[in-house]
């Protein structure tokens, strides 16, 4: 085949492609709203009811594989834990403090308890977000400090410049917020302590300068 | 040749439902495709019931990244990794291969519903 047909070819192809997905698309859109308000609310996001879905039906797990009959639905073991708003939907810090859940610390020794930490870092915050609160104790219930330092965080005031894009794009906290841990979409767990007013005042003043 | 992709992609792309499995839910395809078998899949949700980060994140070694950790069966066997516990005593051993090795044949790795994911795959892909 010479050059130009193929061309002819593919783009013969892509044709008929973009007319089968769409007139299917049509059809399973037609199929799956015929008794939908078409004005609902959050229409492209999947109901509640559909929220952690069977393992089998999840679209990743194969439902041919032998695996999705013998792992544990999700939605079972949710059911006895703290709800939460993002992620799992699953609370893990409340389901932790009340003993909905007992996660070993240790292989070894299961009787280890964790060394928690009780210190606070606040981290003042450009724009009018409220400062973050960062609570060692929490963290240092399911981690160790090395997790953390010195490659994530170096532990020193001042020396771990970043933004909601870097965390956003899975750096900081977003090693685990945003991937394991609740997601960033939760912003006033960790932007929760209100500016003074004189701080909110300026960057309002700042803002509105031309 | 041409068609034939096309015809795979339209199947796949279009009767297939979006996912949505559980947020954290690490697919790892390093060599399992190339090896003809399931992509495995581990729930952090199941685990983290369980064990405290801590656990595998710094005991085990595992690094904080999906694919990142250069795991093999021959390492598993040799008590590494996933191997630390899966050994018939902690827990189920590897003679189940169909129980990790679950996902849908050719799914990328992948953090499930993590962030990153949801800025480069956004609603309704």
């Amino acid at each position: 085949m010479n050059k130009p047909s193929i061309t002819v070819f593919a783009a013969l192809i892509t044709l008929a492609f973009l007319g089968v997905t769409g007139s299917s698309h049509a059809q399973a859109a037609a199929l799956s709203t015929e008794k939908q308000d078409p004005n609902r609310f959050n229409r492209l996001l999947p109901p509640k009811d559909k929220r952690t879905p069977p393992v089998a039906e999840d679209g990743i797990h194969d439902p041919k594989g032998a695996g999705v009959k013998v792992l544990q639905e999700p939605r079972e073991a949710f059911g006895v834990l703290i709800k939460g708003k993002g992620g799992n939907y699953v609370d893990w810090v409340k389901s932790l403090d009340k003993k909905k859940i007992k996660p070993l610390y240790d292989l070894d020794d299961p009787e280890l308890v964790p060394m928690t930490v009780d210190m606070n870092i606040v981290r003042e915050v450009k724009g009018t977000m409220p400062d973050v609160v960062f609570p060692h104790e929490q963290h240092t219930q399911w981690l160790e400090c090395a997790n953390c330092h010195p490659a994530i965080f170096i532990p020193q005031k001042g020396a771990n410049p970043m933004s909601m894009v870097d965390i956003m794009l899975g750096n900081k906290c977003g090693v685990c917020h945003g991937t394991v841990a609740f997601p960033v979409t939760e912003c006033r767990r960790c932007h929760s302590k209100a500016k003074p007013m004189k701080a909110r005042q300026k960057v309002s003043a700042k803002s509105t300068r031309k | 040749m041409l068609l034939a992709a096309a015809l795979t992609t339209l199947t796949l792309g279009a009767y297939a439902p979006p996912a949505n499995a559980e947020y954290g839910d690490i697919v790892i395809n390093n060599y399992s495709d190339e090896a003809g078998m399931r992509p495995p899949i581990f729930p952090h949700w199941f685990h983290r019931i369980r064990f405290r980060c801590k656990i595998c994140h710094s005991d085990l070694g595992f690094k904080f990244k999906a694919g990142g950790n250069d795991i093999n069966m021959a390492k598993i066997i040799n008590g590494e990794f996933c191997g630390a516990c899966h050994n018939g005593e902690i827990a189920w051993s590897i003679e189940n291969c169909e129980v990790c090795h679950s996902a849908k044949p050719g799914t990328p790795t992948q953090v499930h519903r993590s962030t990153l994911q949801t800025l480069i795959m956004p609603l309704g892909k």
